[in-house]
């Protein structure tokens, strides 16, 4: 194993905290009510905060002389291995309690694994952000309870985002090479061997929540190998904004 | 949505020995949710370590036009503080 197979599989998981932090304080001041709102943006801010963590750690590893900025601004549209699901919009609120849940029972399960890693820097990583994600996990869980069990409009928003973001949960799980390599070496986790427990915890909520599964066999994919829809661009142009217009700018 | 959401009132205790103390108000659909708003509206820059909530409308609140003859007869009967003796020194944090 050797450090770039590391950085590429720490870019895997720290990106999709990174887009999905980003996604979602795009929601600070805009949340359906003051309460939401500022749950929201702690979420927005527990996923940021545990990316600076792997990007020290990534910025460490590298054999140039970057820091955790360059690592997060600094990366064109290609070298980001998020998964597609963190960048889908903000829809409507169904979209993002639905897109929130099926990322934080993922994120959860593979904490859990990366606590037992061999690497000290990703078992302490783990060890914090799993009290974090725990939390998390509750929010958008409770809320979807509400929203698929509630009015007639608001389980008919909230299956619809079921259906539309279904095909992006596959990926979650596939692996790239440089995951396997560092699966095999007893530092990162296999993610495949996560999947029959995320489906079974995701399906009987859904069902608790009275909404339908949907059955497709057409996953989306792409993200992890850093080609990204068309919603990426946006993001990054907005959270690069800073870095690319005043290069090296300091607070 | 928010008209709809019943009022509560948020309580917190700071540390350990430490009373619940009214730290404020906010809007929630149910209890759960109640607790979890409060979490995050008031306890994010870790403020607490346990929190009680309860809806507004079952707190029964003294009406401030009998302010009269709720509180004032109190206020020239200082006998009734217990200040008319002397503490033993070895007494701290009195």
């Amino acid at each position: 194993m050797t450090n770039e197979n590391l950085i590429h599989y720490i870019h895997g998981i720290a990106d999709n905290s990174m887009i999905l932090g980003q996604r979602i304080s795009e929601l600070c001041g805009h949340g359906p009510n003051l309460e939401t709102d500022i749950a929201l943006t702690n979420i927005a801010l527990d996923l940021i905060g545990q990316t600076r963590s792997y990007y020290q750690y990534v910025a460490e590893l590298s054999p140039k002389d970057i820091t955790e900025d360059d690592v997060a601004f600094l990366r064109k549209e290609r070298e980001y291995k998020n998964v597609l699901l963190v960048e889908q919009p903000n829809t409507d609120f169904a979209y993002v309690i639905v897109r929130q849940y099926f990322f934080d029972v993922f994120h959860y399960l593979l904490l859990k694994e990366l606590e037992k890693s061999k690497n000290v820097n990703f078992q302490a990583i783990a060890k914090k952000s799993l009290k974090e994600v725990s939390y998390h996990k509750r929010f958008s869980g409770d809320w979807l309870k509400r929203l698929g069990d509630g009015t007639e409009e608001s389980k008919q928003k909230t299956q619809q985002a079921v259906n539309d973001l279904w095909v992006f949960t596959d990926e979650l799980f596939h692996m790239t090479k440089d995951d396997q390599v560092v699966a095999d070496a007893g530092f990162g986790v296999d993610n495949s061997t996560l999947k029959s427990e995320y489906y079974t915890m995701v399906k009987s909520l859904l069902e608790e929540c009275k909404l339908l599964i949907p059955e497709v066999e057409y996953f989306q994919k792409g993200g992890k190998k850093g080609i990204h829809s068309e919603h990426m661009g946006y993001i990054l142009s907005d959270m690069q904004f800073m870095q690319r217009t005043y290069p090296d700018m300091k607070w | 949505m928010k008209k709809n959401w019943p009022l509560w009132e948020v309580f917190v205790r700071s540390k350990n020995g430490l009373e619940h103390r009214h730290f404020g108000s906010l809007h929630a659909p149910d209890a759960d949710m109640a607790l979890k708003n409060a979490r995050d509206v008031y306890t994010r820059r870790n403020e607490g370590v346990s929190i009680w909530v309860v809806e507004s409308k079952n707190i029964k609140a003294s009406n401030p036009d009998d302010n009269g003859e709720m509180f004032e007869p109190a206020t020239d009967k200082a006998y009734r503080h217990p200040t008319f003796y002397d503490l033993p020194d070895d007494i701290e944090h009195m």
